[in-house]
């Protein structure tokens, strides 16, 4: 082998997926690298921000770092609702025992102060098996020699090898597309969320959710409030703030050409919420994120020789109706692919960690949960547009709307039942039609007033912390043409139509009379979600390390 | 490997933080002491043979008890190992003579470094000639405008580039036998290219944070009689330079005069459009011209 620099474990991304996994390969002994491209540990990471430990997990956030949810978490999260709505009709049903299935507990964070302050730990870990973990280092791409792969290359530090690299480097992950694992084609296959970090004392949040200092509440919103857009929104309670978002499937956002931060706005200034934001809204961060749909995408074998994929680079997202779960797979992920390697290599046959590990996600349930069976047998059905319209006609038919009234001493019990959540199609049905005529039928009118007016995109982005690599954009567009492209302008959360200082932009180019739509992109405001990967025809690369946006909440 | 830096604390002539009188003197009371600006490529060309090499970095500088600040930032830069100030009232008033003979002095107390680190000029003087000064007493190999470093350790050899007559269009590399007497370039750029360097630099700052607070545990403070110089040499006395006045740098005469206008003021606006008519009438004429061919 070549003279490079040599770890026997690498791990790319310093999330709670690469934590789990260095912790793990550090419990083992094994000389751990981490590395991480943000200026800091969650700098570069946005979550809705509930982490769970399911108690039928074989490894939970707090096993591995005692003293996580004191140190490094929000608050623990005991009311969850669901609120349906209808233009100002809400019918709200109590989710609290679907949230509490499987789950030992909950808490809302915030993944700047979460994942640096588990940054500490795993560099105070990994450094004792003589390795560490270094940040402001970009992993671009994998090493290989006589076509397997050794290693990574960097922008920053010489190729690196290794005899196992953890890629935990997020939705966007480019080993995953390095080793052809992943692709950024479909956008069924992705949500895209945005959120708003909000400014709140300690005593108004106890006073409008009527929570302890031990107790938080979780609120997600459906129905008619979001232009027809298949999605929702969420609230959580954080210790002075709240996190408040929107997530979209990245289809639906396309097809209805909407403008995300309006979408938000939409959750931000319905009279449902004057309740809890009250007259005094402050907004201190707004973010996004690309969320995989581990029922489309979480790869049954994400393992490629040496390198094995877990978290979000790994699809292992789970987004099944009311039920979002992700950084609790990548921490369970991350500790199963770690350990799997300590095992292998026991065996002397450290060749084989990455089926073991595939293995071992069945095994311990991961997949079944990222991947419900039913779902992938209702699928072919209930995903068809001929029956989603069907559906969708009868619902809202007389018929439809004496059943669902029929139904109202039950609704609530079905929405809590954990297999029907799973089963949930990816159809306007139950993001929106159902929620609406449900809310239409038995909802009750909110009398409060919003008086909310939130930021616009240009305060937003003006609000935010950006290193820009001046000269050196790290996406260029391939094809500028509007047909290619244009989907970008409005999707892109840091984008609109009519907005000059996004992302993407439309330019109409005369020439010899003729005239041609094109898009042009400058990458300073991007927040680095990854959705013009998926919609726009680009070359997409994260910023070197250190560079680009910093989330200071996250 | 031992490596000595050499330092000097300057005004700190950033806006805002520099004080003139009304004759254009310097007000030294008024105007903190800061590490001089371009001693920061110096410490940066040591730290990285350090965190490559291993060793003790020990910093040094000539100067009034209140440089031990500066000393104490010299320390968070480089992550030193200990600091050494020599004072001493015989040393006050000295030109870059007196200092390199006591500088030199000084580091011959520490042993024998197999490299010593300068900046390029201090920021009051602006001279550039104590640390070839100090090298001349010391008798080393000199290697100045450094931009870059690789130091062979088993060969007892540094290379370097370095830039030629301080132009950055002109480097050439140089290589020359330790020890050796460096002076980093405001160019120079450390470079850590493998993770083992950087964590190293990740541990030398965590130590460092510590060892910084009690920086004074590390500060050995001297006079002449203790770096064994005779105060005939050192100071005032030592000194061949003679300042005979110091003239401010007249500034340059308005040439312009302007009149004043209110733009309600109708009229008067109306001969400022004229003027500038006429003024860009003959320009327009002469572009014309020049766009003719």
């Amino acid at each position: 082998m070549s003279d490079y620099e040599h770890y026997e474990a690498l791990v790319v991304g310093a999330g709670p997926g690469g934590a789990a996994a260095a912790a793990t390969f550090a419990n083992y002994g094994i000389e751990t690298l981490v590395l991480e491209r943000g200026v800091e540990a969650g700098s570069k990471n946005v979550s809705g921000g509930l982490i769970y430990a399911e108690e039928s997990a074989p490894y939970t956030i707090d096993d591995l770092f005692p003293g996580f949810r004191e140190a490094a978490a929000e608050r623990p999260i005991t009311k969850y609702r669901i609120h349906n709505i209808a233009g100002d009709k809400v019918e709200s049903f109590d989710l609290t025992d679907l949230h509490e299935h499987d789950t030992e507990w909950s808490d809302s964070v915030l993944r700047r102060k979460m994942d640096s302050w588990l940054e500490d730990r795993v560099h105070e870990r990994t450094r004792e098996t003589g390795g560490g973990l270094l940040t402001g280092v970009h992993v671009n791409g994998l090493l290989r020699e006589e076509g397997r792969i050794v290693g990574v290359t960097l922008d920053e530090l010489d190729p690196i090898t290794a005899d196992i690299i953890v890629a935990a480097d997020g939705v966007n992950s480019e080993l995953a597309r390095d080793a052809g694992l992943m692709d950024w084609d479909e956008p069924d296959e992705w949500f895209q969320g945005v959120k708003a970090v909000v400014d709140m004392p300690e005593d108004a949040i106890a006073d409008r959710f009527d929570v302890a200092e031990d107790e938080g509440a979780a609120h997600l919103f459906s129905g008619d409030l979001f232009e027809g857009v298949r999605g929702g929104g969420f609230l959580y309670t954080n210790r002075d703030t709240l996190s408040l978002g929107t997530v979209f499937h990245l289809d639906s956002l396309v097809a209805e050409e909407a403008e995300p931060h309006e979408l938000l706005d939409g959750l931000l200034t319905h009279p449902l919420l004057a309740q809890w934001l009250g007259d005094d809204y402050t907004e201190l961060e707004y973010s996004a994120k690309l969320v995989p749909d581990s029922k489309k995408v979480a790869l049954r074998e994400p393992h490629f020789g040496r390198l094995l994929l877990v978290g979000d680079a790994a699809g292992q997202m789970q987004a099944q109706g009311p039920i979002i779960k992700g950084m609790n797979h990548a921490v369970t992920a991350g500790a199963l692919a770690a350990e799997s390697y300590a095992q292998a290599k026991s065996r002397n046959e450290p060749e084989k960690a990455g089926t073991r590990y595939a293995r071992k996600l069945r095994s311990e349930g991961v997949m079944k949960k990222l991947r419900p069976r039913g779902y992938e047998l209702l699928r072919g059905v209930a995903e068809d547009d001929g029956v989603t319209n069907v559906v969708d006609t009868v619902l809202t038919s007389a018929v439809g709307r004496a059943g669902i009234r029929a139904l109202s001493g039950r609704l609530e019990r079905l929405y809590n039942v954990p297999t029907l959540s799973a089963l949930m199609p990816d159809t306007r049905t139950p993001y929106v039609t159902l929620p609406t005529v449900i809310a239409e039928e038995l909802g009750t009118r909110v009398r409060d007033k919003s008086s909310v007016t939130p930021p616009d995109l240009e305060a937003r982005i003006g609000e935010l912390t950006y290193d820009t690599d001046i000269g050196n954009p790290h996406i260029t567009l391939r094809d500028e043409s509007y047909e290619a492209s244009g989907a970008a302008v409005a999707a892109c959360p840091v984008s609109a139509v009519d907005f000059g200082g996004g992302c993407y932009r439309e330019e109409v180019v005369r020439t010899n009379g003729s005239e041609e739509r094109v898009v042009s992109l400058d990458t300073q405001p991007c927040v680095e979600c990854g959705t013009c990967a998926v919609v726009a025809d680009t070359e997409w690369t994260h910023p070197r390390g250190d560079k680009g946006v910093e989330f200071k909440w996250g | 490997m031992h490596m000595v830096v050499l330092t000097k604390g300057v005004p700190d002539f950033r806006e805002g933080q520099v004080s003139f009188d009304e004759d254009g003197h310097l007000e030294r009371g008024k105007t903190p002491t800061v590490m001089n600006p371009n001693d920061r490529f110096a410490l940066q060309a040591a730290l990285q043979t350090r965190v490559r090499h291993g060793g003790r970095v020990s910093v040094m500088s000539m100067g009034p008890p209140g440089y031990k600040e500066v000393l104490r930032e010299a320390m968070e830069t480089v992550y030193a190992d200990d600091l050494h100030l020599i004072s001493d009232r015989e040393m006050a008033a000295a030109d870059t003579w007196a200092t390199a003979i006591t500088l030199s002095a000084g580091i011959e107390t520490l042993g024998e470094p197999d490299v010593v680190f300068a900046g390029f000029k201090t920021a009051d003087g602006e001279t550039g000639h104590t640390g070839p000064q100090t090298n001349w007493c010391l008798d080393m190999p000199l290697v100045t405008h450094v931009i870059s470093l690789d130091i062979d350790e088993d060969a007892g050899t540094l290379r370097a580039k370095r830039l030629v007559e301080g132009d950055i269009e002109e480097i050439e590399t140089v290589e020359t036998e330790l020890p050796a007497f460096v002076v980093a370039d405001p160019e120079f750029e450390p470079s850590y290219r493998t993770a083992g360097e950087r964590l190293t630099l990740k541990d030398l700052r965590e130590e460092t944070q510590a060892h910084a607070e009690n920086y004074e545990e590390h500060l050995t403070v001297r006079d002449h009689a203790d770096i064994n110089v005779d105060p005939d040499y050192i100071g005032l006395d030592g000194s061949p330079t003679i300042v005979s006045s110091v003239d401010p740098i007249p500034k340059a005469p308005a040439e312009r005069e302007a009149t004043m206008v209110d733009p309600d003021d109708t009229g008067a606006m109306q001969d400022v459009l004229t003027a500038m008519q006429s003024a860009v009438g003959d320009d327009a004429g002469d572009a014309a011209a020049a766009g003719g061919d």
